[in-house]
């Protein structure tokens, strides 16, 4: 458990609501022959945040980027927000449209001034007005904690602050749905907690938040589902306390004992 | 037992560097005398350069500028400098310069090809620098009409008539775009004004023309000659190469099986052949497949044929870009719901061609240097130029003279594009 939330988490505004905002039902997806998913079976309420856990390998990305289309799935089905993913590329520019995503590398566009990357997709995409674009832009800055930054170019962040751009370029799109590549795996220790901050952030505000990621820490305190996957399929899903305190599966009990032993 | 225990109370402050590790002193030490084998080497190249000099500025400047032949060169350089001297004969380069820059162009309309020259400064200056007003682009999209017609003359209704073109293919693009998809209203806008430009362009043209009579005094290709050519080859070349080859090299990582094969065919055949091939297809081949009767003009096949070879080279480089360029680049566009072309607008081709330009400029170079290949298919650019002239018998002999120039002009144009092209990376550098 590499990092530890000190801050009080304040749980009472992230309500989960009856409403479906992901379901995932048989699906499954190969890599040429090799089979990466599995009959996976997932429904995300709306405002549910869920970590996703696993070794390497075991199709935790996969799963999360299916979700936007950015791998294509072969079988099964996913339905977000009401709209179902297939190969209609209407349904995948709005599903994408909806879902915000954030990428390990950040994938921040370094051509672009930091304040140009936040304004992109919604001038482009949503065709709101620059003025506007940039109104909404530094709203998002602020609150990731970086609005000064704005008119500086990627490369010339630190990793932390780049992933919360990242964030918040994400945000721009107004998202009903965030999900989460590994986002701190890529950031050195001490800039880790800005990022995990900024995410505990978002889920007290409500957010639906999908995150692959091995912050236990973060896991145990802000997640209301905890799923284990393994060579492809969901092997153990539950509440936090109970995934942490009390592994049903061997395959969970072994990988716990191996992540927060060192 | 020793205390390894050890707290810094006080943090030191910043110093400047020692004179010895900034400086003109240190430069040299540093850059030309490190050690005793660069030390070796910097007095050698330096003996070298001064040899070098010695030999050639003499030759340069004592010199003839007023003689009117070769022959009375060399006696005017001896009677000048004592016997035994010799020196370049410049009075070929007095004697023959408008000619070198305008071939065989009328003298009384130069005026027509300076004003082109200073349109085309004018129309690439935006392209080239972010600091000139927007609204200039407008006078770069018509330029290229503007400076066909200055050059050529001719009814001006021939240059309108493409520009129509133009026209033609967005008004197909609107129309069948909104009824059947911009798939097909893509093929429309490609389509149509192809069409027009082969069948109706010149008759509606020469129609026009005998309505409303608008021309000024043609200048048949035939006229073209020196720097003028070989800039106008190179800068049509230049200019649409790159497009296409942006086109090409994003077809060739096309998922659509048919565009992917086009695009690599065409690319892989064009690489595969030299250039002079293509020159003497453009020369000789290309009438006999065109309709009986259509007279094409040889400075248009040219800059056609320079344009393919040089496209195919550019996607190349261009995919080379494309390849350097993270996958995460790609999926973070996808993410935010941008489509494919506004991705590669906004995203993908800003950064691959930030990437390719060294490449792309050095393709341009060579492009341009190329222009001069042309002379082998009878046209008279500055090299056949002076081949005609030393078969002059005023001018029988004299080598160095002529292609220094010729050399130095180049030189000028070409070091000045690879300069523009380390301006442009410095001002696109966004890291640290």
């Amino acid at each position: 458990m590499s990092q530890v939330i000190e801050r009080e988490i304040d749980r009472s505004q992230m309500q989960v609501s009856d409403e479906i905002a992901i379901q995932i039902t048989n699906m499954n997806k190969w890599f040429g022959s090799f089979h990466v998913l599995r009959d996976i079976n997932l429904t995300v309420q709306r405002g549910e945040r869920i970590v996703v856990c696993g070794p390497s390998g075991s199709g935790k990305s996969t799963l999360i980027r299916c979700i936007n289309a950015l791998e294509e799935h072969q079988e099964g089905q996913i339905i977000v927000d009401g709209t179902e993913l297939s190969s209609d590329l209407k349904n995948v520019d709005k599903i994408r449209s909806e879902v915000g995503m954030v990428f390990q590398h950040f994938n921040l566009f370094p051509h672009l001034s930091i304040l140009d990357n936040c304004t992109l997709a919604p001038i482009w995409v949503r065709k709101t007005p620059k003025k506007e674009a940039e109104e909404i832009a530094m709203h998002f800055l602020e609150k990731v904690k970086i609005p000064e930054q704005a008119d500086k170019f990627p490369g010339q962040l630190s990793g932390g602050q780049q992933q919360r751009v990242a964030i918040a370029r994400s945000l721009c799109m107004q998202p009903r749905i965030m999900l989460f590549d590994e986002p701190t795996s890529a950031l050195d220790p001490e800039m880790i907690k800005e990022v995990l901050d900024t995410m505990i952030q978002l889920a007290e505000e409500g957010m639906t938040m999908l995150v692959v990621t091995h912050e236990m820490g973060f896991a145990r305190q802000v997640a209301n589902r905890v799923i284990f996957m393994d060579q492809g399929q969901i092997v153990e899903q539950n509440e936090p306390e109970e995934f942490f305190g009390n592994p049903k599966s061997d395959r969970t009990k072994l990988f716990l004992s191996q992540i927060l032993n060192n | 037992m020793t205390d390894i225990g050890y707290v810094r109370t006080e943090m030191l402050p910043e110093q400047d560097a020692p004179s010895s590790a900034v400086g003109v002193v240190h430069w040299i030490r540093v850059n030309l005398f490190s050690g005793w084998f660069n030390s070796i080497l910097t007095i050698l190249a330096i003996y070298f350069v001064a040899s070098l000099l010695y030999g050639v500025l003499p030759w340069v400047f004592k010199s003839s500028w007023t003689a009117h032949s070769l022959n009375e060169c060399r006696e005017s350089i001896v009677a000048q400098y004592g016997e035994g001297a010799t020196g370049a004969c410049w009075a070929v380069i007095r004697e023959r310069y408008l000619q070198l820059l305008y071939g065989f162009y009328p003298s009384e309309l130069y005026w027509r090809v300076n004003l082109a020259f200073v349109g085309l400064l004018v129309a690439i200056a935006p392209v080239l620098f972010a600091g000139i007003p927007r609204k200039v682009l407008w006078f770069s999209a018509a330029s290229p009409f503007a400076i066909f017609w200055l050059l050529w003359g001719g009814t001006i209704w021939l240059p309108l008539s493409v520009v129509a073109g133009f026209v033609l293919g967005y008004v197909a693009y609107v129309l069948v775009s909104k009824p059947a998809g911009s798939l097909a209203g893509t093929i429309a806008a490609f389509l149509v004004p192809v069409l027009w430009w082969l069948l109706l362009a010149a008759p509606v043209a020469s129609g026009l023309q005998s309505i409303i009579p608008l021309a000024s005094e043609s200048v048949e290709s035939a006229r073209f000659g020196g720097f003028m050519l070989s800039v106008t080859i190179g800068v049509t070349g230049i200019a649409l190469s790159l497009p296409i080859g942006i086109v090409l090299a994003l077809g060739r990582q096309s998922d659509l099986w048919i565009v992917k094969t086009i695009c690599v065919g065409f690319i892989e055949f064009i690489r595969g052949v030299p250039l002079i091939t293509l020159l003497f297809v453009a020369s000789t081949l290309l009438n006999i497949f065109l309709p009986p009767g259509t007279t094409f003009d040889i400075i248009l096949r040219v800059m056609i044929m320079v344009t393919l070879f040089s496209s195919a080279y550019m996607a190349e480089v261009v995919r080379g870009g494309l390849a350097a360029l993270p996958r995460g680049q790609y999926e973070a566009a996808d993410s935010l719901g941008l489509d494919y072309w506004k991705a590669q607008r906004l995203i993908i081709m800003p950064q691959a061609l930030k990437i390719s330009i060294p490449a792309i400029v050095g393709n341009f170079i060579g492009l341009f240097k190329d222009t001069t290949l042309v002379s082998i298919i009878g046209l008279l650019d500055p090299i056949g130029l002076s081949t005609s002239i030393r078969a002059n018998q005023e001018w029988n002999g004299i080598i160095w003279e002529l292609y220094g120039f010729i050399a130095l002009m180049f030189f000028i144009v070409c070091f000045s594009m690879g300069r523009y092209a380390m301006y442009l990376e410095r001002k696109l550098k966004t890291g640290h």
